[in-house]
């Protein structure tokens, strides 16, 4: 060390003593410990996030995959004449006026053949007592067939009909015989019965393509509740969202990244769009109850309107990703289009909108997926649950006639009393989840196969 | 002859697939101003900063061969870097103080090595190092105000003062004085010199006239060799190798 | 002639005009496009543009102003007697609506004549019948002054839409002809066409603004009919939410719905802001390039799922899970699953990724040159993130939790299915409180009347979100955009 001072300044205390790299001083093994630690509080709320996942999937899935098993007890019925049609004139009118009630006798003794024949007693001594294993909605089955094949009354057909969600729950081990203990619906007794029903195979659980297809039901009739009608809701919907967002969000975008001066009407707009962003999605509900319904009179609880709403709702995410992609085209295109004489319009269509199109692609089934997984604006348009319970007619009725969509639907479900319809619920979320994943996978292929480094 | 600070003996870097530094072995002294001079892209920069292993932090980087500080290879496992740094200091190419005040600019080396045992000493310590930093004047009244709020050349001392204030053994200075005017390149360059008396000081840079000015040792690097080293005069007025002198009379570069 | 009819006449019209323009312009220069100004296909859609444009414009606005202005008409000529308040009028208008619509669906369906219709009698006819067999069902007979108001509209309705079709072809084809006459060679047609299709450009750009107008028209309409019924101060400051009380005594005070609203909020903060903050710190500071690609998309995996399904699994795992512990079998805080911690827990799980990934954009904006200072002085790398980074990322990570407590703020369907209905004043985080959100819910999904109080208030309470989340929003966008500024 040379002794020469600095002028400016006096001497430094004297240098630390030498240490040798190859020992770690006291200190320094201090901080390396806080170091390990603030890594391992780092990786621990990795791992917790992600322990949170993996709980929310597997109790989606646990939860839900019952749904898509359903009980079914398959009897021979015979559809006698005597009750179905008791003038013999095959009088389709006629036969219309013979009501569910009708029914139920005809499959009272089909249950009981099917007892006698696998050799079950019967502890029941009314006939009532013993279709409650079955659906309140299998009387109705038996009619819809006999209507559509009014041929077929006097034969003896075979249905797979329905178990009531009791019997349901029992093989699915949700319902025990203490919990039966003081149910109205069903006793302990029935069970002995399905144990031996199930073991001579007329109590089965197969798939059960009803709840992808089918319409909601009635408080007291989980077995029969289905999402179809309202995936059907969703779907006009969507289409609304993607008719009315795509074009205005694309308009909007270009006019903002290519065309807009700057000025404070374009500061507005700007400022309004990420405002709008992060707004919560109920207010859009507000709105589209004041303005759509309230001023507008479009009808209450139509797709239409949902869309509408919707389409407000997602306008902000896709202006966003679309003025990322139309940004991220270089300038040098657009001056090499002008260049050549093109006008401002001409280079913005004929260049910069083919190239940001994939950007603009994924952005808006990234927008679209949002919009189908949202609930709250619905409920307030009126797009409530039990709606969904019959098909829509047509094309303009899909739009306009009283619907749900998928998300209001689960929610409906959770709502009712019932537990089976929770199991509902869940399997709504997985194929509401099966939707959003094939969505944003697409959206993944888009952008990794027409992803474009500049 | 001046002790042996840092020897370097066939040093390899690789940044994945690319051979950036090729077999280079350098003495530097202490209390000397070392330059490292060359093209843009010769290697000097990734050389400099293997010496306190600054190049640890990015992933693609391997360094083969022997850095030895004081006799003691800096790349043995044994060694943390974090310990390595503070005997070896960096000042960067971009003045970069901390978004904190001066003072705590200073104070933030000192207080994560545990230099000072009270607020009193700290205060002693900021003051020498800033003294040191030629800037105690410029500040002295404003020391809580933020660093950003100093103009480039006040920035760049500072972080001299900054790297100054720990106490180490060697300065390694990356062009310190590119992103400067020349009023605040020569304050910086007269800042060199005094720093001289107590540490070894390697600079890179770009400006032969500054290797000329402040060093007494040079090293010219070319696509990754180094391709001749000697006392700054003998390679500005009398270099062996033509590349050098190619350089040095502004053919290649 | 409905509007659907018009609408495709005018098509029709643009398309018809789309060749003629076009054909005209070439015929113009004798066949050698060289000499036009444009492309022969803009004098096409310049024509197009100016017959299906402003005729277009003209029929929407038609459409949506002549029901207003006739159902105003229509609604001074009910005899006052019948009604006491603008609620009743308002049911009465809607019957009114379904008369006119049946008798239109009954002579659509031939069972009436137009002349029947309008000569049509309440003391001869079965008019609910009569309008029950064409499928309008309605709710009770219909009272004289109805139908005759019905037939009223319904006169109005037919000479409107006749002058409306009248009007619309009109502007159609003075639209088409001055556009025939503008082809000429010298005609800057591209010009036009660009400048209508900037206009369109320019709308679809206001429609952010409109958005906004619309919510902020809806809310402050409502709310001030809401003031009219039910004192201000009352709402603002009062203690007690039980619209239940009907006949005056219902309190509507938005405080406990506010505490609520906080409440879960800073639970939801609390597990997010920790968790998100570390996680973005740890991918962004220390993970691995292979640990960051599956970890990053996997975390934000968490904000890609439905609202909906978080507020089952409160309802359903959480709350349950929560019962065990905290309930009357363990440590009795809890009386049933639904609660605050419940919501809030699992509100911050969902806020996880939002966190996260804000402050990974804002710790990857801090320049490298702050790290390398700290690095070059001997620092470790937490000592460099706690030290250096985080206070220089400081105003970014601010920005980046307000706008995560403005989500947990209008967040609606975690609340309403996790944290319970009671409004409650309570610190008992094990309590079931309710919110805003969840509030508005049940208010406008309810049975009560659209015009009451008990429905209104939900206006109110949606301004109050709108505004306390568009202020966090404000604030939020500021103070990140100037961060940002910063390090550009």
């Amino acid at each position: 060390m040379s002794d020469a001072s600095l002028q400016n300044g006096p001497e430094m205390g004297t240098p630390r003593a030498k240490s040798s790299l190859l020992e770690l001083d006291q200190r320094t093994k201090k901080r390396n410990a806080a170091e390990a630690r603030f890594r391992a509080y780092g990786i621990a709320a990795i791992a917790v996030g992600l322990v949170f996942l993996v709980v929310l999937i597997s109790s989606i899935f646990f939860k839900g995959v019952g749904a898509f098993q359903q009980t079914f007890i398959t009897l021979d019925v015979e559809l006698l004449e005597s009750k179905l049609d008791k003038t013999g004139e095959r009088d389709i009118e006629k036969i219309k006026k013979v009501t569910t009630f009708g029914y139920n006798p005809l499959i009272e003794n089909a249950l009981k053949a099917a007892m006698e024949e696998a050799g079950v007693e019967n502890p029941f001594a009314k006939g009532k007592d013993l279709r409650k294993m079955l659906s309140s909605g299998a009387a109705a089955d038996l009619r819809d067939f006999v209507i559509a094949n009014p041929d077929r009354i006097g034969d003896t057909v075979q249905f797979r009909l329905l178990a009531s969600s009791r019997v349901d729950g029992y093989l699915k081990g949700r319902v025990t015989r203490e919990s039966l203990a003081r149910d109205k619906n069903l006793t302990p007794v029935h069970l002995d019965v399905v144990d031996q029903l199930k073991d001579a195979g007329v109590v089965a659980k197969s798939f059960n393509l009803g709840f992808i297809t089918g319409a909601d039901a009635s408080e007291s009739r989980p077995e029969q509740a289905g999402i179809g009608v309202s995936m059907l809701g969703s779907f006009y919907m969507m289409l609304v969202v993607l008719a009315c967002a795509l074009p205005i969000g694309v308009a909007a975008s270009i006019y903002l990244e290519e065309f807009a001066p700057q000025n404070w009407i374009t500061d507005l707009i700007e400022v309004n769009i990420s405002n709008l962003a992060a707004v919560p999605s109920i207010v859009f509900g507000i709105l589209g109850l004041a303005v759509f319904i309230q001023f507008a009179h479009l009808p209450q609880s139509a797709p239409l309107v949902g869309g509408l709403v919707l389409t407000l709702m997602t306008l902000p995410t896709i202006i966003i990703s679309t003025r990322a992609s139309l940004k991220s085209v270089p300038p040098s295109i657009r001056e090499a289009a002008l260049g050549i004489g093109a006008s401002k319009m001409q280079t913005v269509f004929h260049h910069v909108l083919p190239l940001a199109m994939p950007g603009i692609l994924t952005g808006t089934i990234i927008g679209l997926a949002q919009a189908l997984g949202e609930t709250a604006p619905l409920l307030l348009i009126g797009m409530v649950g039990y709606i969904a319970s019959n098909y829509p007619g047509g094309l303009i009725e899909g739009f306009m006639s009283p619907n749900s969509a998928m998300p209001a639907q689960i929610y409906e479900w959770a709502k009712r009393a019932d537990p089976a319809y929770y199991e509902r619920a869940w399997g709504g979320i997985i194929i509401l989840l099966v939707f959003l994943m094939t969505m944003n996978i697409i959206a993944i292929i888009l952008r990794r196969r027409f992803e474009r480094r500049w | 002859m001046k002790d042996m600070k840092i020897s370097a003996k066939n040093v390899q870097v690789y940044y994945g697939d690319t051979h950036a530094i090729k077999d280079v072995s350098v003495e530097i002294e202490d209390n000397t101003v070392t330059a490292f001079i060359g093209p843009s892209g010769c290697g000097k920069s990734t050389f400099l900063r293997c010496l306190n292993r600054m190049n640890d932090t990015i992933d693609i980087c391997r360094v083969e061969g022997d850095i030895l500080l004081d006799g003691e290879d800096i790349y043995d496992k044994r060694v943390d870097p974090v310990q390595l740094r503070a005997k070896v200091g960096m000042v960067f190419q971009k003045p970069n103080p901390f978004p904190k005040s001066i003072y705590d600019n200073i104070a933030y080396g000192p207080r994560i090595h545990g230099l000072a045992r009270n607020k009193a000493e700290l205060d002693e310590i900021v003051e020498k190092s800033l003294r040191r930093g030629a800037i105690w004047d410029e500040v002295k009244d404003r020391l809580h105000a933020p660093g950003t709020g100093l103009s480039g050349g006040q920035q760049q001392r500072l972080c001299i003062a900054r790297a100054v204030a720990t106490e180490p053994e060697v300065l390694l200075m990356d062009e310190p004085c590119s992103a400067l005017d020349p009023i605040a390149t020569a304050q910086v360059e007269e800042l060199i010199d005094e720093l001289r008396q107590s540490y070894s000081v390697v600079i890179v840079t770009h400006s032969m006239q500054q290797a000329a000015r402040v060093s007494q040792k040079t090293a010219f690097f070319h696509l990754g060799n180094l391709v001749e080293y000697d006392d700054t005069t003998k390679i500005f007025t009398n270099p062996e190798d033509p590349r050098t002198e190619s350089y040095i009379t502004g053919r290649i570069g | 002639m409905s509007a659907f009819w018009l609408l495709m006449i005018i098509l029709a019209l643009a398309a018809v005009g789309f060749i003629m323009g076009r054909r005209r312009a070439i015929s113009s220069v004798q066949g050698d496009g060289r000499l036009l100004h444009s492309l022969p296909n803009y004098y096409g859609f310049n024509v197009a543009m100016l017959a299906f444009v402003p005729a277009v414009l003209v029929l929407g606005a038609w459409v949506i102003i002549q029901p207003m202005l006739i159902s105003g008409q229509v609604s001074t000529h009910i005899p006052a007697a019948l009604y006491e308040d603008a609620g009743q009028l308002n049911l009465i208008m809607s019957d009114v609506k379904r008369v006119a619509d049946g008798l239109d669906a009954a002579i659509l369906q031939g069972v009436l004549s137009a002349d029947d219709a309008s000569l049509l009698n309440t003391e001869t006819t079965d008019v609910r019948a009569l309008l029950g067999e064409v499928g309008v069902a309605l709710g009770s007979d219909v009272a004289p002054s109805v139908l005759s108001a019905a037939q009223e509209m319904r006169g109005k309705t037919v000479s409107g839409n006749l002058i409306m079709t009248i009007v619309v072809l009109l502007v159609a084809a003075t639209g088409f002809v001055a556009a025939m006459m503008m082809t000429r060679r010298d005609f800057r047609a591209r010009n036009a066409v660009e400048s209508g299709v900037k206009a369109l450009l320019i709308a679809a750009a206001s429609i952010a603004i409109l958005t906004t107008i619309g919510i902020v028209l809806s809310l402050i309409f409502n709310t001030i009919t809401f003031f009219g019924m039910f004192p201000a101060s009352d709402f603002l400051f009062g203690l007690t939410w039980s619209p239940e009380g009907r006949g005056g005594s219902e309190h509507l005070g938005i405080l406990p719905l506010l505490w609520g609203t906080i409440y879960i909020s800073i639970v939801a903060l609390l597990v997010a802001v920790p968790i998100g903050l570390f996680a973005a710190v740890y991918l962004s500071e220390y993970a691995s390039r292979t640990t960051r690609a599956i970890a990053k998309p996997l975390l934000e995996v968490l904000a890609g799922i439905p609202t909906i399904v978080y507020g089952l699994f409160a309802l359903t795992v959480v709350g349950p899970l929560l019962v065990n512990f905290f309930g009357a079998d363990g440590l009795g805080w809890m009386q049933g699953a639904r609660s605050v911690m419940t919501a809030g827990l699992v509100m911050g799980i969902m806020l996880i990724p939002f966190v996260s990934s804000l402050s990974d954009d804002i710790i990857n904006a801090v320049p490298q040159a702050m790290r390398d200072g700290s690095y070059g002085l001997g620092a470790t790398q937490s000592e460099t993130v706690r030290q250096v980074v985080l206070p220089a990322a400081l105003p970014g990570i601010v920005g980046a939790i307000l706008l995560a407590a403005s989500r947990a703020i209008g967040e609606t369907m975690i609340v309403v299915m996790g944290a319970g209905a009671a409004a409650r004043l309570d610190l008992n985080p094990f309590e079931a409180m309710t919110t805003v959100t969840a509030k508005i819910v049940s208010q406008l999904t309810g049975d009560s009347d659209f015009a009451s109080p008990e429905a209104l208030v939900a206006f109110a309470l949606g301004m109050t979100l709108f505004l306390l989340t568009l202020g966090l929003n404000v604030l939020a966008l500021y103070i990140v955009r100037k961060y940002r500024e910063q390090y550009e």
